[in-house]
């Protein structure tokens, strides 16, 4: 009796520390991250860091402008949203509602799959086949372009957005469908008048969660989309987003030089926009369950 | 008595031996890093003075010539491979951390502008050069080829062949010039080879040793009037190509032991015909 309790007490301790330990650990992660992405800040002013137009960190005055660089991430995001959310919905709609039996059993299963190809093998199929295709459709002098990427990265949030989806689904009553069929409802009224409504929470988290894959990709978009800072006015020129300045920086900078505050006070802009993101998911996804 | 001599005899031997072993025998392991343009050619290196030295590992990592320096400043790799001088910066950083870095140039590279095959501009001043990649002229009509926007390829700011092009083709006129804005950075010298063999509007630079029969190279005049030249062995190391640089490896301190017979190697007659089997050119005083 005594060895079970303190057996009982012993794991318990131990699962507490786990929990707590990684709590600690994201603290001590955004505490190191202010702690350096600040010091650029005691020379280079607040508003020129965000609203600055150009981005020359190795020039002599360096200039750490990141304006283009928020719009390249903004632009890049946004475009693979647009092809992912009606992609991922539809998938979702069809795999909870229609298919039945092995259909249902062989497309959930590859869309987990998608969700398991390295994001490296997806910037290497872009660059190889995707980046030529863009550039010949649109007769564009380069496929390395902002629509590259987000084509790329679509294909990265669809399994997020489609699993999310599907489980919202799911939960909706069975009485919500049967009574929509009893009314004389089609299959599709049913779906587009009745269970998207009803999962609506469930579906917002999925695009916010797939918004946040997307915009913290860095791999993939890095190898397609040209990596120029220009303030982009369409997606057919070549951008440069935030993740990838510091995959593609981090390696020049010395530590304590201001390059390097400058590269983590990326990563702070990052960290807020994902945890904005990551917030706005969780409220909506609270909101389901009251 | 004969016994004893034996004995003597035989301690001389193994003595000597015992000796030579040591003064022969290096063991233990380095670490380089830096330069991508110089990866091949340290692996190269490496891989023959560790066949000669079968107790010596030597490891090589890329990452660009800053991110060599920076492993140098903080202790982590033995040698840095830069494709640039250190930075008056990064000395003070590193004498800050007690480092002496002894400065060594081991090869040359000749820096080659490349076009799409089909581009009929195929030669140009530096001056021009200057004036496509900071954007000054934006269509190759301009420069006397068809009538198609110029798209420019450069490397990541990390690499050391993008802060040598910048200092030495872009700031031609001591003007501190910038790259356009519209320049695409690549990850990889490869990456441009690759974009340029497909794109016929593309023009690019990277180190001699990943040119291919599927660019085209543009040959380079120091100014208008002057000849026009190709990046070749002759040319780099007489100076008349406009565009070589040479290529450095940088020791913590003071070099000795196994550091400095790895650098004594690199330019031994051995370590030349290295640097020519990678592509490079060997540095003209201790040619043969």
């Amino acid at each position: 009796m005594f060895w079970r309790s303190l057996k009982e007490r012993g794991i318990e301790a131990a699962i507490h520390v786990c929990g707590v330990s990684s709590i600690a650990l994201v603290a001590l992660i955004f505490v190191f991250l202010l702690k350096e992405g600040f010091s650029l800040f005691r020379s280079v002013p607040l508003n020129d860091f965000l609203l600055g137009r150009s981005w020359y960190p190795i020039s002599d005055p360096p200039r750490f402008g990141i304006l283009p660089l928020i719009l390249g991430s903004c632009w890049v995001t946004l475009g693979a949203i647009l092809l992912a959310v009606p992609l991922g919905l539809g998938s979702a709609l069809f795999i909870s509602e229609v298919a039945q039996g092995w259909a249902k059993e062989a497309l959930k299963t590859g869309i987990e799959l998608l969700a398991a190809i390295p994001s490296v093998v997806l910037g290497f199929v872009g660059i190889t086949v995707l980046a030529p295709i863009i550039k010949h459709v649109f007769h564009l002098p380069t496929g390395l372009t902002a629509l590259t990427g987000s084509i790329t990265l679509a294909f990265m949030a669809m399994p997020t957005i489609v699993s999310i989806t599907e489980d919202a689904l799911a939960a909706v009553p069975r009485s919500y469908r049967e009574a929509s069929f009893a009314l004389g409802a089609t299959q599709w009224q049913t779906m587009h008048r009745v269970l998207l409504p009803a999962a609506r929470s469930g579906i917002v988290a999925a695009i916010m969660l797939g918004i946040g894959r997307v915009i913290g990709e860095t791999m993939a978009v890095m190898m397609v989309t040209g990596n120029s800072a220009v303030i982009p006015n369409t997606l057919l020129r070549p951008v440069r987003t935030l993740t990838a300045t510091i995959a593609a920086e981090m390696g020049e900078t010395v530590r304590g030089d201001e390059h390097y505050f400058a590269l983590f006070a990326i990563g702070i802009v990052l960290f807020v926009i994902s945890f904005v993101i990551n917030v706005a998911a969780d409220l909506f996804l609270h909101q389901e369950r009251t | 008595m004969k016994k004893r001599q034996v004995v003597l005899a035989l301690g001389l031997i193994f003595g000597s031996g015992i000796g030579c072993a040591q003064a022969e025998d290096l063991a233990g392991s380095i670490q380089i890093k830096g330069s991508d343009t110089m990866v091949n050619l340290c692996q190269a290196w490496a891989e023959a003075f560790m066949s000669k030295h079968p107790d010596v590992t030597i490891a090589v990592t890329g990452g660009g010539s800053g991110t060599g320096f920076a492993a140098l400043i903080a202790g982590t790799c033995d040698l840095a491979a830069s494709s640039r001088k250190i930075k008056p910066k990064e000395l003070t950083l590193a004498q800050k951390k007690g480092a002496e870095p002894i400065e060594e140039i081991v090869a040359l590279d000749g820096l080659a502008v490349v076009v799409h095959p089909s581009n009929p501009v195929k030669q140009l001043t530096l001056k021009q050069l200057a004036d496509v990649f900071t954007g000054r002229v934006l269509n190759w009509k301009e420069l006397g080829g068809q009538d198609a926007g110029i798209v420019l390829l450069s490397r990541e700011v990390n690499s050391g062949t993008h802060v040598y092009f910048k200092e030495h083709v872009l700031d031609v006129d001591a003007s501190q010039q910038e790259f356009a804005p519209q320049a695409l950075l690549l990850s990889s010298s490869q990456a441009i080879a690759d974009e340029v063999a497909s794109n016929t509007s593309a023009i690019g630079y990277y180190g001699m040793g990943y040119l291919n029969p599927k660019n085209a190279t543009v040959a380079v005049a120091k100014s208008e009037g002057d000849p026009y030249v190709l990046p070749n062995e002759a040319t780099v190391q007489s100076g008349e190509y406009p565009i070589s640089r040479p290529l450095f490896l940088y020791a913590r301190t003071e070099q000795q032991g196994l550091i400095k017979a790895f650098l004594d190697f690199a330019k031994s007659p051995d370590g030349e015909q290295i640097v020519r089997s990678t592509d490079f050119v060997p540095v003209v005083h201790t040619n043969p």
